[in-house]
């Protein structure tokens, strides 16, 4: 702010001229306000409320929220790989032409011809990777924190909305190439939507009912994939699907500020207040003695029970931890994309399908159950997990533990023991259905209904959910309850994706290595 | 004349509405009416009138071009047509469990995307496929060449004589 005063110039012309000359500070002033670095904590909060883009965080935060340990910068990497994907979906949206004819020939011309446009796509690629993984372990991160607990249960329902929509936004844009990967893949995905038809045709109900046809025919607007299956992807993929990503998440963010910013246990640190400018012990009196204010008064200011908020400037200290989180998933990025290219098969073929026909690795774990039956593994497993998870913060009402890993007591062995239940029962149950098959080999006129009903995946989430059940009635705590089984469903989901990615081969037969797969 | 309340008017009199209680109504109901019908028609687009697509009906020859006992795969219709003692047959090699397209195998038909393995009628042997690989109506057409109509199921062992 220039305080100088300047002396009025006798005309308008010569007003002119001056304002003229000054032209550079003014228009300074008017974009920066302060017109120079804030200096003192007052200038420092005006630097976070006065900006559009800074002041959906709160002026002051707590230490603990930045402390990389408990958030691991998971949603920030999440966020930050979305807006690296705005960027080169942008970009990569200069030279695609959505339509079976042209698609394929665009990537290859953005793949060896475009200046940069192969990169810009491998960036585009690993980022969609960075974001799904970070997706995955950011919900992991705020399970096992206990972040979703009273007021936060809402913001959990968003993040899961998120997480569909990151796996659609990825699904999507698995087409847009039009290469045999795509071709294939989406000729599952899209059945896979058709297939409540194995329960309608096992009850012989099609004609009149039909959710598995109405699904598919609303996805390719046809009854095979081609062009117009082709451009409703893209729509969702360019349009419909980031609008509603970036619309859910502002109210994420929005909701991070109105419900007290990120969860944390009551109380200062460790027992640490800050005050002043000097830690102090906080005295926490024993409820069994009578004590004298002067045992309670140290120093000049009483420091009882609870200690002063433990908070520092969000300028600059937390911005440049986001900024720091930013760079480094920018640079993650930048090194995948460098080093390893997207790939890009031979043009679609209807004729011929890949072999073996695999999804992309965050949906390889569906496709080993759908190997078991599409309807439970491709639909109702995932639901079922997903309306699992969206219930966890109502059905767990209980406080305590909000903002430490495994907070409350007993909750280490609760995950510890469920780590090992939920890895034994999936290995378990792939050893057995790799070396034995199922129900249809051993008796091969069975009914659909029964392998519906009873098939390696629903085996599975029963005996997940057995456990979890045991976990509620032994340890008498729903949290516990809780984290059994999401211990369960994080180590099935990875167990599932590993082995889907390395030891199915050619006709979804078991290799040990993808060298012994068969050359044709 | 003193305003009455509700409890000392008698029930006979006529319930009064308040000007404004009427706007909010009449506004809020308007609203959703609107925007429900103009959500129900937007919703509506998407599912298309008419499914795009040739029609999938082939010519496939002569039948003296088929040898009984012989097999031909046609490959742009993704079917196999048979030839037998009894008559031709045509089979869809289009898996029924996630659309894949089925190869010949020794003994009848194999998946390569999920293991799903048919016999040579295609019933189902092993592997997650829900149902057979369905029949398709093979008929003959005015030039007398076979014509199979590849979106007409027909029941299996269903023969076209020759």
């Amino acid at each position: 702010m220039s305080t100088v005063t300047t002396p009025v110039p006798p005309s308008a012309t010569q007003e002119f001229l001056h304002n003229l000359r000054r032209l550079p500070h003014t228009v300074k002033d008017a974009w920066f306000r302060l017109g120079h670095a804030p200096e003192s904590e007052r200038e420092e909060s005006q630097a976070t409320f006065h900006n559009l883009f800074l002041h959906i965080h709160s002026v002051r935060v707590h230490v603990r929220s930045l402390a990389p340990t408990l958030t691991l910068g998971l949603g920030i990497i999440s966020a930050a790989s979305f807006v690296i994907l705005c960027i080169t979906g942008v970009l990569l949206m200069v030279y695609y032409k959505p339509s079976t004819t042209l698609a394929y020939d665009s990537i290859k011309d953005l793949h060896f011809v475009v200046f940069t446009g192969r990169f810009m796509r491998n960036i585009h690629r690993w980022s969609a990777h960075v974001m799904v993984a970070a997706v995955f372990l950011h919900m992991a991160r705020v399970f096992y924190t206990s972040s979703y607990k009273r007021p936060r249960e809402f913001n959990w329902l968003i993040g899961l909305g998120l997480l569909v929509l990151t796996l659609a936004l990825s699904f999507t844009g698995y087409l847009l190439p039009y290469d045999q990967l795509a071709y294939w893949a989406i000729t599952i995905g899209s059945n896979i939507a058709n297939s409540p038809r194995e329960l309608t045709d096992a009850l012989a109900i099609t004609k009149w009912f039909d959710p598995g046809g109405f699904q598919r025919r609303l996805l390719l607007g046809a009854n095979f994939v081609g062009e117009d299956a082709l451009i409703r992807f893209y729509v969702l993929h360019v349009f419909i699907l980031p609008v509603a990503l970036v619309g859910l998440l502002s109210v994420h963010f929005w909701r991070i500020r109105k419900d007290g910013g990120l969860a944390r246990p009551e109380g200062p640190m460790g027992g640490l207040a800050e005050w002043g400018g000097e830690r102090k012990r906080v005295f926490e009196p024993l409820a069994t003695k009578t004590y004298g204010l002067m045992a309670l008064v140290k120093g000049r200011r009483p420091t009882v029970n609870r200690g002063p908020e433990d908070t520092v400037m969000s300028w600059p200290h937390l911005f440049w931890a986001e900024l720091a989180v930013f760079m480094v998933t920018v640079a993650l990025s930048l090194i995948l994309a460098f080093h390893f290219d997207a790939p890009l098969k031979e043009l679609a073929n209807p004729g011929v399908p890949e072999n073996p026909a695999k999804a992309p690795w965050y949906f390889l774990g569906l496709q080993e159950l759908v190997s078991y039956s599409a309807f439970v593994g491709g639909l109702v497993i995932p639901a079922i997990a997903w309306i699992g998870l969206a219930l966890i913060p109502f059905l767990d009402q209980r406080t305590g533990g909000e903002g430490e890993w495994l907070g409350t007591p007993g909750e280490k062995r609760v995950a510890l023991k469920s780590l090992s239940v939920g890895l034994v029962a999936v290995v378990g149950m792939l050893a057995f259905t790799v070396n034995y098959g199922w129900l249809r080999n051993w008796y091969p006129h069975i009914h659909q209904l029964w392998i519906i009903a009873i098939n390696p995946g629903s085996i599975l989430v029963l005996l997940y959910m057995a456990w979890s059940l045991w976990v509620l009635k032994r340890s008498n705590s729903v949290r516990h309850a809780a984290v059994a089984l999401f211990t369960c469903f994080l180590v099935g989901f990875s167990v599932l994706t590993y082995f889907a990615t390395v030891h199915r081969g050619p006709n979804w037969l078991f290799y040990w290595w993808p060298s012994q797969w068969p050359v044709h | 004349m003193p305003e009455l309340n509700e409890k000392q008017k008698s029930r006979l009199e006529p319930v009064t509405i308040r000007r404004r209680s009427f706007l909010s109504v009449a506004a809020l109901t308007s609203f959703f009416s609107a925007a429900g019908m103009a959500l129900a028609g937007a919703l509506r687009l998407p599912g298309p009138a008419v499914l795009p697509g040739p029609v999938r009906r082939f010519k496939v020859g002569h039948p003296e071009e088929f040898a009984v006992g012989s097999e031909t795969r046609v490959e742009e219709a993704n079917f196999t047509l048979f030839r037998d003692a009894q008559g031709v047959f045509a089979i869809s090699c289009v898996c029924t469990h996630l659309g894949c397209t089925v190869a010949r195998s020794a003994d009848g038909f194999a998946c390569p995307c999920h293991g799903s393995r048919f016999a040579r009628n295609g019933e189902v042997v092993r592997g997650p496929a829900p149902r057979a690989l369905p029949w398709l109506e093979v008929g003959r057409a005015a030039d007398g060449q076979l014509v199979v109509y590849a979106d007409n199921e027909v029941p299996e062992g269903t023969r076209f004589r020759v």
